[in-house]
């Protein structure tokens, strides 16, 4: 653990000065405004308050920009150390490889929490201040922060892995715009697209659900919006997320994070610098 | 200058017996032999691709080889014990540039689990005025001397040192030798795989020398010398009568003035005797033992087994 923390804190370093860690944090902080400042049109017309509104369009946005920025923070973790030449003496450190990596996702994360935390706090305070708000919602922000959390996380394994499969930073930063592309936007094309076919028979009624849940993206998604009535009223996907139990979205979450990490761990072990 | 007892232990700390190592189908290490004790300085030679990274990177066990083949200090290369043992300077050594010096060997002393004084290491090294700055600024010899800073952490056992002094000039390069005589005096056994072969002579205890995947040679300078049976040259700058000075010696005259013989280190002797018995007629008079450079280019040439 000691050995993690001491390449957590050389992380924590490298995010602050290449300045990672203030993009990510105002980029948060200016989608989460935008979309408060935004989205506070519909309120009276569905009787909750502005900050659920808000919260309903970050979501959405997490769904895109989380796994981005996790994804653009980790494609270089193995491989940028690889092409730098400086992974083999790090290696012959009696550290193990999972050490290694672990110090580096405490770091990474530790800089979504602050990117998210601030973003998105930004906007509660922001709703606070213009027109007061709601336990329930409040509770939401709370949800959405943890949860983005996560989301990133998982996405910060699934980076690694590609980090430790491609030999360049290059092909490491192409992978993962192809992971993000099928994970955010091509899973779901295609569901929809099954969907359609199926024009609401057997598969819409019982396999979809959970074909979607097992998306991690999508996941998140349900889990948000099933969390509160505030928020169901306020997104489309009602259906599909209260046919599936209410373990199934946090599961399916921690499942991809555990199985990313493993699966990122075993690539980096395999790996010859 | 054998140091190989200076531990008093007949253990070595590198025990290399017959590795073999496959790339594919291409064998790039071919029943390799090597021992290394304390103390020893042992420089390995070999042109690009003769198999020197390739034996260091395995004894790092940063690549898979057969366990029973190597041990360090009886510990499996690769092995959390035998990494903790060892430290490494890699050829083109490269950090992340957003870190400074102080930061980076920071890490490295917690991963060793060391408590190193950074300051005094980083100053031994010559990078006093530099440690807070970031790597990024360094020259390609501050990143060796940063480097070197990270092989002195917590006494190794064993360092492994890939070509240490390319990018350093040559008062930096004496320095480092100073260093490396350090390392070996506290028991450290050092391994230095150079191409700087006017270097590695006079600051090594032996010379190995590679050559397409073989060990092709193993021994102290004197004794590779000795074995290779290479010619000792004797110059003589004659004042009179060059011809009767060539024809005397069995000699070959090179210019107007000098004649060349080459002897064999033994018949030195009784040829010196014979040049101070000719008096006046000898003006001056150059002895040339063999260098590294002839022994290298001997064994790495000819003798391959």
């Amino acid at each position: 653990m000691m050995r993690s923390l001491a390449v957590a804190k050389c992380e924590m370093h490298v995010l602050r000065r290449n300045r990672w860690l203030l993009t990510a944090t105002l980029i948060m902080v200016l989608f989460a405004l935008a979309l408060t400042f935004a989205g506070s049109a519909p309120t009276g017309s569905l009787g909750v308050d502005m900050l659920m509104v808000s919260v309903a369009s970050m979501t959405t946005l997490s769904v895109y920009l989380t796994p981005l920025l996790a994804l653009m923070i980790s494609f270089d973790a193995v491989a940028g150390e690889v092409e730098r030449g400086s992974l083999g003496l790090l290696l012959t450190y009696p550290a193990g490889r999972g050490e290694i990596l672990f110090g580096k996702f405490m770091a990474h994360l530790a800089a979504l929490t602050i990117a998210m935390a601030v973003g998105f706090g930004c906007a509660g305070a922001v709703a606070w201040w213009m027109a007061g708000v709601g336990l329930e919602s409040l509770f939401a922000l709370g949800r959405l922060v943890a949860t983005s959390i996560l989301l990133g996380s998982v996405f910060l394994t699934l980076g690694y892995l590609v980090s430790s499969l491609s030999r360049s930073s290059t092909a490491a930063a192409g992978m993962s715009a192809g992971l993000w592309l099928i994970f955010v936007v091509l899973y779901d094309l295609g569901l929809l697209g099954a969907v359609v076919m199926d024009s609401g028979g057997w598969f819409t009624q019982s396999l979809f659900p959970w074909f979607m849940v097992a998306n991690p993206a999508d996941a998140f998604r349900v889990w948000n919006i099933t969390g509160s009535d505030g928020m169901a009223l306020t997104s489309g996907m009602v259906g599909a997320a209260r046919a599936l139990p209410v373990w199934a979205a946090p599961l399916s979450l921690l499942s991809w994070l555990l199985l990313g990490f493993a699966a990122a761990r075993s690539s980096f072990w395999r790996l010859e610098p | 200058m054998d140091k190989i007892n200076a531990r008093n232990d007949s253990d070595p700390v590198l025990l290399i017996k017959s590795l073999n190592k496959f790339r594919g189908s291409a064998q790039v290490l071919r029943d390799v032999d090597l021992k290394l004790f304390a103390g020893q300085r042992i420089a390995l030679l070999g042109h690009n691709g003769a198999g020197k990274s390739t034996l260091i990177k395995t004894v790092l066990g940063l690549i898979s080889a057969d366990a029973d083949k190597i041990s360090i200090c009886g510990s499996k290369p690769g092995s959390r014990q035998a990494r903790s043992l060892t430290a490494f300077l890699p050829e083109a050594i490269s950090f992340h540039p957003a870190l400074t010096g102080y930061e980076q060997l920071g890490m490295f002393s917690r991963l060793a689990n060391v408590k190193a004084d950074l300051t005094g290491l980083l100053e031994r090294v010559g990078l006093g005025d530099a440690m807070h700055r970031r790597i990024g600024t360094y020259s390609k010899g501050m990143r060796q001397r940063l480097g070197l800073a990270q092989v002195l952490l917590g006494r190794p056992k064993l360092a492994l040192l890939d070509e240490p002094t390319s990018g350093l000039d040559p008062i930096s390069r004496q320095e480092l030798y100073t260093i490396i005589d350090e390392l070996a005096a506290q028991g450290t056994a050092v391994l230095i795989a150079s191409h700087a072969l006017t270097e590695v002579e006079a600051r090594t205890d032996r010379i190995a020398i590679m050559r397409k995947g073989y060990l092709v040679a193993d021994d102290t300078l004197a004794a590779l010398t000795a074995n290779a049976g290479l010619p000792t040259r004797v110059r003589i700058r004659a004042r009179g009568d060059v011809a009767a000075i060539a024809v005397q010696t069995g000699g070959r005259r090179i210019n107007g003035a000098s004649v060349e013989i080459e002897i064999q280190t033994a018949d030195k002797m009784t040829l010196l005797r014979e040049i101070a018995a000719m008096g006046e007629a000898v003006a001056d008079l150059d002895i040339t033992p063999p260098r590294l450079e002839d022994l290298y280019r001997y064994y790495a040439k000819e003798r391959l087994q």
